[in-house]
């Protein structure tokens, strides 16, 4: 996909060597400033201890784990099934898709094989979630940047899909809609109607985000040149999702690795080549379009059929059955209770998420619980390069930066 | 390269690091000795024919009835190869100390940190080992070792709980 550049060469900054060109010859002392934990533009609970010089940022460092809530012990502590729930509140802005990337490594582990309505379905609401949180990334990295109307465009249209969420699996937001084998439950006809529906009217309005934010010039002149990073140094920091394919690295598991529908989809990633904020900002435009073609692709392709796997030892039985089978609902009880047997041995499963790899590492000793696990969370790892990206920046666009990641602290903390 | 010939080569280039290769769901992983294991990273990261230029993850599980407690667990990735490999060592609990990777992958910084701050293996020439998720002056232990209660320790056992049957 061929990039349309349309940028000035008016630089306020020098990305390469920021530091011997940027600071004044006149040495002044150095200002420490705390930034955050409760500034509106961390995206949740986040401090920054920022050393300026004048205006410039010399050295920033990031203070995190003040959403820190001990997930992975947790994890460790209950059945794989009851873990579910509390991936929802990983990237609380992008539940399924933890859902998602949560139980395709328990599959992994226990080599199950999802039937095909299932991965067409994961494929569909991933998709969905995707599409809800670029328009999140979208509308509030706008909105702290300086342009306020987008944002109300983004969350109107976002508010569609949310509501759509709500008559799948009555939540908007914590969704627990995947389960081990396979989804709760099917698409009625009412929300495939919506969905179709809302395939038409959201691509024009694509456009539309578009044409306020590229004609608007503080937006354009606060993301052009600001937050730059190499390829080399992006893969070096394990960068992951648009981050990284801004700087026109070609890394996206939806290829690499592809899993459940994704192999049977025709679709682009787009890729950045200045590795900048716009360019990032460019990735997941193109990303909307792409999830729309991809969710037309899977509508198209659905046949009938059943939405969980048949493994009784491991996968939950129909939710109507357990209401009227003694042995539904025993089998439903002690799959939560107790857990399932899970074979010793350790998995790695790493899943495209919207804001970059979302992987799970699992270790296994037998038995119901994971004996260890771990989440390799893109925001987490993101926040590992913010120093590198932020110096010799001004300090307004450490509110860029903040945005550039997509970091929500859910995630980043666990 | 498949996973078989990986784990050979590995084999032939590190005779006296190399304790085993397992290969399991399409997964590898490679257990060297830890004064190798720096060694190892560095070859899967410089030559040509490995090229692991992405740190996926750094982990580590405590198995607290084995002499050598802790396994540090490195993952990485070949964006050009398509390829993945997990790296594990053994450090014992009197000693854990492990050789930091930050001189190979910029990204094992924060990671390391993690692994630190949650069960307190140490990364020698780090260059900022400090607890990351937990406050700085946390003195409680790490949070991620089988013997720290699941509830938490420390301020919770000052409570002073009201004995209501005395009334």
């Amino acid at each position: 996909m061929a990039f349309e550049d349309q940028r000035t060469t008016v630089y306020k900054v020098n990305p390469a060597h920021p530091e011997s060109e940027t600071l004044p010859t006149l040495r002044t002392e150095e200002l420490l400033l705390n930034m955050g934990p409760q500034h509106p533009s961390t995206h949740g609970v986040l401090k920054v201890i920022l050393e300026l010089e004048g205006e410039r940022l010399v050295k920033s460092t990031p203070v995190l784990g003040f959403l820190h809530r001990g997930v992975e012990k947790l994890a460790e502590d209950g059945t794989y099934h009851q873990f579910i729930p509390h991936t929802d509140r990983l990237d609380y802005v992008c539940a399924m898709y933890n859902n998602f990337a949560y139980c395709r490594a328990v599959e992994k582990l226990m080599n199950i094989t999802v039937p095909d309505r299932a991965e067409y379905l994961r494929t569909i609401v991933a998709e969905v979630q995707r599409i809800i949180g670029h328009q999140f990334w979208l509308g509030t990295q706008a909105l702290d940047i300086g342009a306020m109307t987008v944002f109300f465009y983004c969350f109107r249209d976002r508010e569609i899909l949310l509501d759509w969420f709500d008559e799948l699996c009555g939540a908007r937001l914590t969704t627990s809609w995947y389960r081990i084998g396979g989804v709760e439950r099917d698409f009625t006809s009412s929300l495939l109607e919506k969905l179709k529906q809302f395939l038409d009217y959201f691509p024009p309005k694509i456009d539309e985000y578009v044409v306020f934010l590229e004609k608007n010039r503080i937006w354009v002149a606060r993301t052009k040149g600001v937050a730059v990073i190499s390829a080399e140094d992006a893969v070096s920091f394990g960068l992951s999702g648009p981050t990284l394919r801004g700087s026109g690295v070609d890394y996206d598991l939806r290829k690499a690795e592809p899993y459940s529908a994704y192999p049977k989809c025709e679709f682009s990633v787009p890729l950045g080549k200045n590795g900048d904020t716009y360019d990032r900002y460019w990735i997941r435009v193109q990303e909307l379009y792409e999830s729309v073609k991809i969710i037309r692709q899977c509508l198209e392709q659905m046949q009938d059929g059943p939405i969980m796997a048949d493994v009784p030892s491991v996968t939950l039985p129909p939710k109507q059955r357990v209401f009227t089978n003694l042995e539904s609902m025993i089998q439903q009880f002690k799959l939560f209770s107790q857990g399932f047997s899970a074979p010793p041995g350790e998995i790695y499963c790493g899943t495209e998420a919207h804001k970059g790899e979302l992987g799970f590492y699992i270790v296994s000793t037998g038995g119901g619980k994971p004996y260890r696990l771990k989440i390799r969370a893109p925001s987490f790892i993101h926040m590992g390069a913010f120093d590198h990206m932020s110096r010799g920046y001004m300090i307004a666009d450490a509110i860029t930066l903040f945005g550039t990641y997509d970091i929500v602290m859910g995630e980043c903390d666990r | 390269m498949s996973l078989q010939q990986l784990a050979s080569r590995l084999q032939e280039n590190f005779a006296t690091g190399f304790i085993k290769a397992v290969e399991w769901r399409g997964d590898l992983a490679v257990t060297v000795t830890r004064d190798r294991l720096h060694d190892v990273a560095q070859f899967l990261h410089d030559d040509p024919a490995m090229d692991f230029d992405y740190i996926v993850h750094v982990s580590s599980v405590d198995w607290p009835d084995d002499e050598e407690r802790f396994e540090v667990v490195y993952e990485f990735y070949s964006i050009k190869k398509r390829q993945r490999i997990r790296l594990k060592t053994r450090v014992p609990e009197s000693d854990c100390i492990v050789d930091s990777l930050t001189d190979l992958w910029k990204g094992a910084d924060f990671m390391e940190r993690e692994v630190y701050d949650m069960m307190g293996i140490r990364f020698r020439h780090h260059p900022d080992l400090r607890r990351i998720l937990m406050p700085d002056d946390y003195s409680e232990g790490y949070p991620l070792r089988k013997d720290f209660p699941l509830r938490g320790k420390g301020w919770r056992d000052t409570f002073e709980f009201l004995d209501e049957t005395a009334r």
